[in-house]
């Protein structure tokens, strides 16, 4: 399986100046690889489009040839840098996962969540925690590729570390296909296989 | 340890707790910061490491009484000697205590960035903005734009910016350099490091210790809201054998340049602290004394630490 980005332009607004212009990029089933680009210059814009959660102005997005599907969950997951911004603030994190399904009890115990956290409010969780079910919800969805979006930039190393490892090991296992959104050149070596670098652009 | 500098600021016994409502008319203290000690002196840059939840964000906000009403804090802050009040901390702020916060939300999102970077001083000119916006690379038309039109990573510069407009003698940096790349951090750090040499000083809280070590002068790695070690940068940059506490050599470890090797576990619930030493549920070295006493800092090697056997 393989997704795929075929020429894709996008701006948010018609007079607005083009976020990404003429981009294409193809991950496939397995491989993991990390974006680098300076700020500003339409990772995250590129995060959503290949997850679904916006619509390219020209060009498509393909998973496995076919445009994403719009119902159900998606088979490309997102996962946010902020998690405190990705869950319900008023919903204990039981409930949190259980949007995606059973809970698998293997993936807490690979992520290190305890289970003392599931009655837990968000707010009563750090950064590190917080992303930890983030990561958690994404692969209990069954998703074929997740796109991480910095996920660890907020974070401390132990708990990257943690969480990366994890990531990892899980993909391998079910064969995952990983975009990795990153600033950090370190990282970016240390967990792909391939690194590609969006052109930096003027505005 | 140079004791006879003045300092510039001084934290000493420093607690933070915060009063909860447990159910409806039941409520508990939750102890966030425990016998902190932090001194900064003019002229250097401090870094402080340590985990999300760790207490660095509320030691901030204590030095600048930006807490809510439900907190209490305990011990001493002294800024250039005298004790700091809820008086003198809202006569500092934002003039000689400047802080560029952690979350991009501070920026008033129906303000243009370029009227919220000159702050409320009449007597700014737009020539001072757009010199710190050129050294960050944000173009000329940023100033125009209102937050929402932000990225991420500029919406940090921007944040940057704000607080370097100011002659503030103490900057206090929490997470100033994520989402941006690594050219603009390193930027972002160089200027810290100028306003340190002009004999300012900088508080850097970071995750992104790997750069903090370039740049700053000593290190405060801190755990469950206490400082476990306070070193030299030069000892982080040597590696783990020269860092005292082992929650620092594991930071150290856990770098994607340096191994990538987590240690197990989570820090421990503010609500559900061990008693004993914080880190020795996760400590390779823990032992009985660890599990029932709570280690007092001690110097060692040219730094502090707070555990039974470092050596």
């Amino acid at each position: 399986m393989r997704l795929e980005a075929k020429n894709v332009f996008f701006r948010y607004g018609k007079k607005e100046p083009w976020v990404l212009e003429n981009v294409s990029l193809q991950l496939e089933q397995g491989e993991c690889l990390a974006l680098l680009a300076p700020s500003g210059c339409g990772k995250t814009t590129l995060a959503m489009l290949l997850s679904g959660y916006l619509q390219p102005m020209q060009g498509e997005i393909l998973l496995d040839g076919m445009p994403l599907r719009k119902k159900g969950l998606c088979p490309v997951q997102m996962i946010f840098q902020h998690p405190e911004n990705a869950v319900n603030p008023y919903w204990r994190m039981k409930k949190v996962l259980e949007e995606c399904g059973e809970i698998q009890e293997n993936l807490l115990n690979v992520l290190g969540i305890e289970r003392a956290w599931l009655d837990r409010y968000p707010r009563e969780l750090s950064g590190g925690e917080l992303q930890r079910f983030c990561v958690a919800r994404a692969l209990m969805s069954g998703a074929e590729f997740l796109v991480c979006d910095e996920i660890s930039t907020m974070l401390d190393v132990i708990s990257q570390a943690q969480i990366w490892n994890a990531v990892l090991d899980e993909a391998k296992k079910r064969n995952l296909g990983i975009l990795a959104i990153t600033h950090n050149r370190h990282l970016a070596r240390r967990i792909a296989s391939r690194v590609y670098e969006l052109p930096g652009r003027d505005f | 340890m140079e004791q006879k500098r003045d300092t510039l600021l001084e934290l000493h016994d420093l607690s933070v707790s915060f009063r909860m409502y447990d159910s409806a008319l039941k409520q508990t203290e939750l102890q966030m910061i425990s016998d902190l000690h932090l001194t900064v002196y003019p002229g250097e840059v401090v870094a402080v490491a340590g985990a999300s939840g760790s207490g660095k964000s509320l030691m901030a906000s204590a030095v600048l009484g930006l807490l809510p009403p439900n907190a209490t804090v305990r011990g001493h802050m002294h800024y250039c000697g005298r004790e700091l009040t809820p008086e003198m901390q809202k006569e500092l702020r934002g003039g000689e205590i400047a802080l560029v916060p952690q979350s991009v939300s501070y920026l008033d999102p129906l303000m243009r960035v370029g009227k919220q970077v000159d702050g409320h001083k009449k007597d700014s000119s737009p020539g001072k903005r757009r010199g710190l916006f050129q050294r960050f690379g944000l173009p000329e038309r940023t100033e125009k734009l209102y937050p929402f039109q932000l990225s991420g990573g500029m919406a940090r510069r921007v944040l940057v910016s704000t607080a370097l407009m100011s002659d503030a003698r103490l900057i206090i940096a929490d997470e100033p350099t994520p989402g941006m790349s690594l050219e603009q951090a390193m930027e972002g750090l160089q200027m810290f490091r100028e306003l340190a040499n002009e004999g300012k000083a900088v508080l850097l809280i970071t995750h992104d210790i790997d750069l903090a070590f370039e740049f700053a002068d000593r290190v405060a790695v801190f755990y469950v809201g206490t400082t476990v070690e306070i070193a030299p940068a030069s000892d982080f940059r040597a590696g783990p054998d020269a860092l005292r506490h082992p929650y620092s050599k594991a930071l150290w470890k856990a770098l994607p340049q340096n191994g990538f090797v987590p240690i197990k576990g989570t820090q421990p619930y503010a609500g559900d602290i061990p008693k004993g030493c914080l880190f020795a549920p996760r400590c390779p070295w823990a032992d009985e004394q660890c599990r029932a006493c709570v280690p007092f800092v001690r110097d060692l090697r040219g730094g502090e630490v707070r555990c039974f056997h470092a050596t």
